[in-house]
């Protein structure tokens, strides 16, 4: 075996971090690239459907706060996008694959945010499911990937807290309050469920990656530990899981649960689900709409000396 | 008015932020910014929105230059062996304090 | 209500309609990065709202003690007449070159403003001034750099920022004209006239023009003013925009968000 590929795989053994210009083997390079750029691209799209509530936001508070959320949510694409770029790939060549169909982002978010209370919801349950994927990938075997991560995990619990609350406040007000609840929660569980992925005997990808310490957890682990945690946090909500099927199981000690509609999930990973289109036009139309943009911002810095002198002698202070 | 078409490509900058008085600049990441007031301004207000920082330094990437992680063992391990650079090398009494 | 609650209601009304504009890019802006600095500037602004509707609010329990009124009863449940923002703030997005140009614009009288009132007898604005000012300044050099990037970039971003000094020139005399308020503001030295800022802001937003090779402004010879959002008169994208905004608490009144 050549040295270098022994000197990965002890590296990987001992949990050693692999940095930007180390030796990798080509399908690890491609597997992180796919996997953190398809990861950049679920936080950009994901800012999409809790974008649509900024406007309509209740109150004050809840308006500024979800504007941070969404504001983090562009800044945790950034750092993706950021930490992708040191593996060979510019995010314009990523943003194109994106755009053409060729790379993927978390289904989750190509559905529909339909009432104040899915902002909740998404908060609670996509959140809390990302942060359960998150957590483990802060420990991942590429450096810029595992440090990009731990950023994300700090900011992250804000957002699940944020979400419950928004949750908690409906459960405890009025009569169309808790029905807006409980139809949200009636929406997103089974999708959130679906984050997590195929079940393991149906996941091809994960082996290789669990191999290569990128993945530590399968898909059903973090599935199961998931609906454990869910199933305690709805009881203080007051409300119901959608799944008559959740029940202890004395044996396991974990809470069983229903079988996903696995065709409902392909469905919306092949690009039909209910805004998969308008998800990726509002993309689209927005790299498109900003060419000009920058390339104003490109040919000015050409124009000028861009020390911070100019600027300095332009602006004016009160 | 020029008459060439402008790339719309902007370069790509490092961050490096102090987050407080005494410590250095950590490498936090990277962005892209048409010139580099804007690229601290966009550290800014990506790497220090909640209070992570006091200075911020930016250089586009391509000024960056690296060692060659091939050569490690050369450039490195010579250091390794002089142990009594460290200052744990050397035992001193309880006693004797601030040093 | 009183004159200097109605003062106090306008800087809000003003910071919240413009950082509800700048929240509409979230999502949308032309690179990430720049997504990040709008929305900053749209969360500076929000919360500029709510510490002069919060103000407002407890003057005004105070002077009435009937019914007490939190910053969401004044952000919510007032219509278009009873806004007091400048239309300037209002008008819809357009594209980049209309955004920033209007924050521009309006940035650099808060400016001038805050520093101002900074000095307010009214030691509650004077505190808020005080910790608006610097993000203020943050707005100005942000919006600044823009108008020159744009105005001095391609032929495609100068003819855009002409079109948006055309969209939105006619709205800046409204800044410099007083309303009941800013009166009452002034001979109380809570506040002042804001004619009295307008050499000053027409001397600072013509040198950054210039620099971005942009056509400088006047002072507008005097057109009559048919329109007044300073006395609640607006176009009529603040309905709209309130419509949005305001739809919750209207479509379920007296419920906890």
């Amino acid at each position: 075996m050549p040295a270098q590929q022994e000197l990965f795989d002890q590296k990987i053994e001992q949990e050693i971090r692999i940095e930007p210009k180390d030796w990798m083997p080509d399908d690890y390079r491609k597997m992180l690239i796919r996997q953190m750029s398809q990861h950049a691209h679920s936080e950009i799209v994901g800012m999409l459907p809790e974008g649509n509530w900024i406007t309509r936001a209740p109150s004050l508070r809840r308006k500024a706060t979800l504007v941070a959320k969404v504001q983090d949510e562009a800044g945790h694409g950034l750092y993706l996008y950021s930490a992708t770029e040191t593996l060979g790939i510019t995010r314009e060549e990523t943003i194109e694959q994106l755009h053409a169909g060729k790379a993927k982002y978390s289904s989750i978010f190509n559905y529909p945010t339909l009432s104040w209370a899915d902002i909740g919801a998404i908060g609670w349950l996509v959140d809390g499911a990302a942060i359960m994927n998150q957590v483990p990938l802060c420990r991942a075997s590429y450096g810029p990937y595992a440090r990009a991560m731990i950023r994300i995990c700090k900011e992250e619990s804000f957002h699940q807290r944020q979400g419950f609350e928004i949750l908690l406040t409906l459960s405890r007000g009025s009569e169309a309050q808790k029905q807006m609840c409980q139809d949200a929660i009636n929406r997103w569980w089974w999708p959130s469920l679906m984050m997590f992925g195929p079940n393991d005997d149906a996941s091809p990808n994960s082996q290789k990656s669990m191999q290569w310490k990128i993945k530590r957890f399968t898909n059903d682990e973090l599935r199961q530990k998931f609906v454990d945690v869910c199933v305690e946090q709805v009881k203080t909500l007051e409300m119901q899981l959608p799944d008559p099927q959740i029940k202890w199981n004395e044996t396991t000690g974990h809470y069983d649960f229903g079988e996903i509609n696995w065709e409902e999930f392909y469905e919306v990973l092949k690009g039909n689900g209910p805004c998969n289109k308008e998800r990726l036009e509002a993309r689209k139309k927005a790299h498109e709409e900003g060419a000009w943009v920058r390339e104003a911002a490109a040919a000015h810095a050409a124009k000028k000396d861009y020390s911070t002198n100019t600027f300095m002698h332009g602006s004016q202070t009160a | 008015m020029e008459v060439k078409p402008h790339s719309e490509n902007w370069p790509l900058w490092e961050v490096f932020i102090r987050a407080r008085q005494g410590l250095d600049h950590k490498h936090a990441g990277s962005l892209y910014a048409a010139d580099a007031q804007m690229a601290i301004e966009n550290a800014r207000d990506v790497y220090t929105r909640r209070n992570e920082g006091i200075s911020i330094w930016v250089v586009e990437s391509k000024n960056i230059h690296a060692s060659n992680p091939d050569d490690a063992g050369e450039f490195f391990d010579p250091a390794n062996d002089k142990v009594y650079r460290h200052p744990s090398f050397y035992h001193l009494p309880e006693q004797v304090k601030n040093i | 209500m009183d004159l200097l609650s109605s003062y106090i209601i306008h800087q809000a009304d003003n910071a919240l309609i413009l950082g509800h504009r700048n929240s509409e890019w979230t999502g949308h802006g032309p690179i990430l990065e720049q997504d990040i600095a709008l929305s900053n500037i749209a969360l500076d602004l929000i919360g500029q709202a709510r510490n002069f509707y919060q103000l407002a609010a407890s003057r005004i329990n105070e002077l009435d003690p009937g019914e007490i009124i939190t910053e969401d009863d004044l952000a919510y449940l007032r219509d278009g007449n009873e806004f007091k923002n400048f239309i300037l703030l209002e008008q819809t997005n357009g594209d980049w070159a209309k955004t920033i140009l209007r924050q521009f614009y309006f940035s650099s009288f808060q400016l001038l403003q805050f520093r101002e009132l900074v000095k307010s007898q009214n030691t509650e604005l004077a505190a808020i001034s005080e910790k608006s000012v610097k993000e203020t300044r943050y707005h100005v050099k942000w919006s600044s750099e823009w108008v020159i990037r744009l105005g001095d970039g391609t032929s495609e971003s100068h003819s855009r920022m002409v079109s948006a000094q055309q969209d939105l020139n006619p709205y800046i005399a409204e800044m410099f004209t007083p309303a009941d308020f800013d009166y009452e503001a002034e001979s109380s030295r809570a506040g002042i006239l804001p004619d009295k800022l307008k050499e000053e802001w027409y001397q600072r937003v013509n040198r950054i023009l210039e620099i971005a090779t942009l056509p400088v402004i006047s002072e507008e010879k005097k057109t009559m003013q048919i329109l007044s959002g300073k006395n609640g008169v607006h176009s009529e994208h603040l309905g709209f925009l309130l419509a949005e905004m305001q739809f919750l608490q209207r479509a379920y009144p007296g419920c906890q968000w």
